[in-house]
């Protein structure tokens, strides 16, 4: 192919102009904006480590054996321990359990798989879980209080009034994280099965659910670390700050749960009682992180399925 | 028959190095001039997707134990004909159907008609093969499971069904192994397996080999001129030679422009004898086609 006058020269002046493709000196505004960023990596990083580092030093001498096998005393901070409210949070926990999943999980199936995006109340219905999400706790507490511990349900101060307060704290958590997953299940395994002639219900529990099931787990758990780590909303319904004993049950009897026993020692003016109070954290903090490392390696035990 | 188990002895990685796969040899069937006895018929079947027109007046005929190719360019409304023939269209809300779709004389949208029932009849495999995530005995067992199919012994209808997708020997020894493990064209044999599992009337297929190699398309062909003898099988094809091939009959679909609004909608231009088709088409449009001179 033959080039035109014109086009050598355009050629030979790109291919002159190459000897300047060398660096001009430092991208001040691209670093500056890398210094940034990294700073703000940093700030997020060093207040975590000074703080589990801070409580994990503060607590030492606190973590024996009477931590977990002790009731709570005020007057012998050496012998007090918080064990009704490790089996108080372990009681509530389970009632969160056993409401949330079952009812998170059918909220999302019905969103997914047979809502129909058309109709106003549906929308309406997804736009208000959004929503649901970023009330306060403290909300929750007082509509717990409100209606669960008083009023209609008159469940009176019990576990499983916190059990259900939290229950709809974390709810929106699990249904939007079920709703991800159950979205996440490829379409051609639903028209497969309906394909062969199976009902929606027969496709949903014996294809979508087990394939989604990974995503719902990851997506309870994370939710269940929320709802340990909670307070504000159990001062309300009922978990007093100081017991000597057990909870009798779901349904009765006092109870109190492992933040509101930190946050009762550490009001105390005693130093005994702040170490007290940082070594349950440290307890709190350990069993979060547990529960997230436990999430993260089901999504990555899972996630290569599809 | 020779030809075919060796084939089933070498690996996918091994024929495809073996250089231009022969087309299947078949015996040239007597196709009579119209369908002795039509299992599907429609009459000016049109079907919309909330405003958009995708087919417009479709009325044929599909014989009993034929094999009916749907041919044409993309956007001709072949595959969502053949999903309106299983009530597949149902499962997306704005889909309308109007006109008549006869399934042995029983209008197949009869405000009466179960889709599920209709589905257990109409089986149906998939452009890329779906198998489920579990285990090849249970993606045969799955059918007739949730059907609630009187079995005496599914392990024998598992082998029986396998046999009959020839695909036994290749996975006789690894029944309860994942499906995922099988190759591109073992899966989508599988799923025919799958959908012949329940002993249906129809097998519809919407482009079963478009994601398979030569050799893998040459063993599904095999397959459904066998699965002719007890099944009617529609399939929809963007390979003009494969419905050569394989099919009895050959319906050529294309995009119509309305000239007047610029709307464009699927229509049926030719039905016929596929050997009528491929020879001598009457209409302009199907030879041009045919020769590859558009779509």
């Amino acid at each position: 192919m033959r080039q035109s006058g014109r086009t050598r020269v355009a050629v030979d002046a790109a291919r002159a102009s190459a000897s300047t493709l060398e660096r001009r000196g430092i991208d001040v505004k691209g670093e500056l904006f890398r210094a940034v960023l990294l700073f703000c990596v940093v700030i997020g990083v060093v207040m975590l480590a000074t703080l589990l580092i801070y409580v994990t030093i503060a607590g030492w001498p606190r973590l024996d054996v009477n931590l977990f096998t002790q009731m709570p005393s005020t007057r012998d901070p050496q012998t007090s321990g918080f064990l009704p409210a490790i089996v108080g949070t372990i009681y509530v926990m389970f009632g969160v359990l056993i409401t949330t999943v079952p009812i998170g999980v059918s909220a999302a199936i019905y969103l997914e798989e047979y809502a129909d995006a058309s109709k106003w109340y549906n929308r309406f219905i997804e736009t208000n879980i959004q929503n649901l999400a970023a009330v306060p706790s403290i909300v929750f507490g007082i509509l717990g209080l409100a209606f669960i511990v008083r009023g209609p349900w008159g469940l009176g101060f019990v576990a499983f009034a916190g059990s259900l307060t939290l229950m709809m704290m974390v709810l929106p958590t699990v249904i939007i994280a079920s709703r991800e997953a159950i979205r996440g299940v490829p379409s051609t395994l639903r028209q497969a099965s309906l394909g062969l002639g199976a009902t929606r219900w027969q496709t949903v529990s014996r294809q979508v659910l087990p394939v989604a099931f990974p995503g719902v787990l990851t997506g309870t758990i994370l939710a269940m670390s929320r709802a340990i780590g909670e307070t504000a909303p159990l001062l309300l319904v009922g978990a007093t700050t100081f017991v000597r004993f057990l909870p009798e049950g779901l349904f009765e009897g006092a109870y109190s749960v492992m933040t509101v026993q930190i946050f009762q020692w550490a009001m105390r003016p005693q130093e005994e009682f702040r170490t007290l109070a940082a070594a349950g954290s440290i307890v709190l903090v350990a069993l979060l992180l547990l529960m997230n490392s436990v999430a993260i390696w089901l999504r990555n035990k899972y996630s290569r399925e599809y | 028959m020779n030809a075919r188990k060796k084939d089933s002895e070498m690996t996918d990685q091994a024929t495809r190095a073996a250089g231009p796969v022969p087309s299947p040899q078949r015996a040239v069937r007597d196709v009579p001039d119209v369908p002795k006895e039509p299992v599907f018929t429609t009459q000016d079947l049109n079907i919309h997707y909330g405003d958009f027109h995708a087919v417009t007046d479709v009325s044929m005929e599909f014989g009993k134990n034929e094999i009916t190719a749907l041919i044409g360019p993309s956007g001709c409304g072949k595959s969502t004909v053949l999903r309106c023939l299983n009530r597949m269209n149902d499962l997306i809300p704005t889909a309308r159907v109007s006109g008549e779709v006869r399934y042995h004389g029983i209008e197949l949208y009869g405000p009466k008609i179960d889709p599920i029932e209709v589905r257990r009849r109409i089986g149906m495999v998939f452009q890329k093969a779906n198998p489920f995530p579990k285990s090849i005995y249970d993606n045969i067992a799955y059918g007739p499971r949730v059907t609630g199919m009187k079995v005496d012994s599914m392990d024998d209808l598992v082998e029986q069904t396998l046999r009959r997708a020839a695909l036994w020997d290749e996975v006789k020894d690894k029944l309860k192994q994942n499906a995922y493990g099988l190759s591109g064209g073992q899966q989508q044999r599988l799923c025919i397996a799958r959908a012949i599992a329940t002993n249906p009337d129809v097998v519809l297929m919407d482009e079963p080999c478009s994601a398979l190699d030569p050799i893998a398309t040459l063993r599904i062909e095999e397959l459904m001129a066998e699965l002719r003898e007890s099944y009617t099988i529609i399939i929809v094809t963007h390979n003009m030679q494969q419905a050569a091939r394989v099919s009895d009959r050959t319906a050529f679909f294309t995009v119509k422009v309305n000239e007047t609004t610029g709307d464009r909608t699927g229509g049926l231009v030719e039905f016929d004898r596929t050997t009528t088709i491929f020879e001598n088409p009457s209409d302009q449009r199907t030879e041009g086609y045919i020769s590859g001179r558009f779509g």
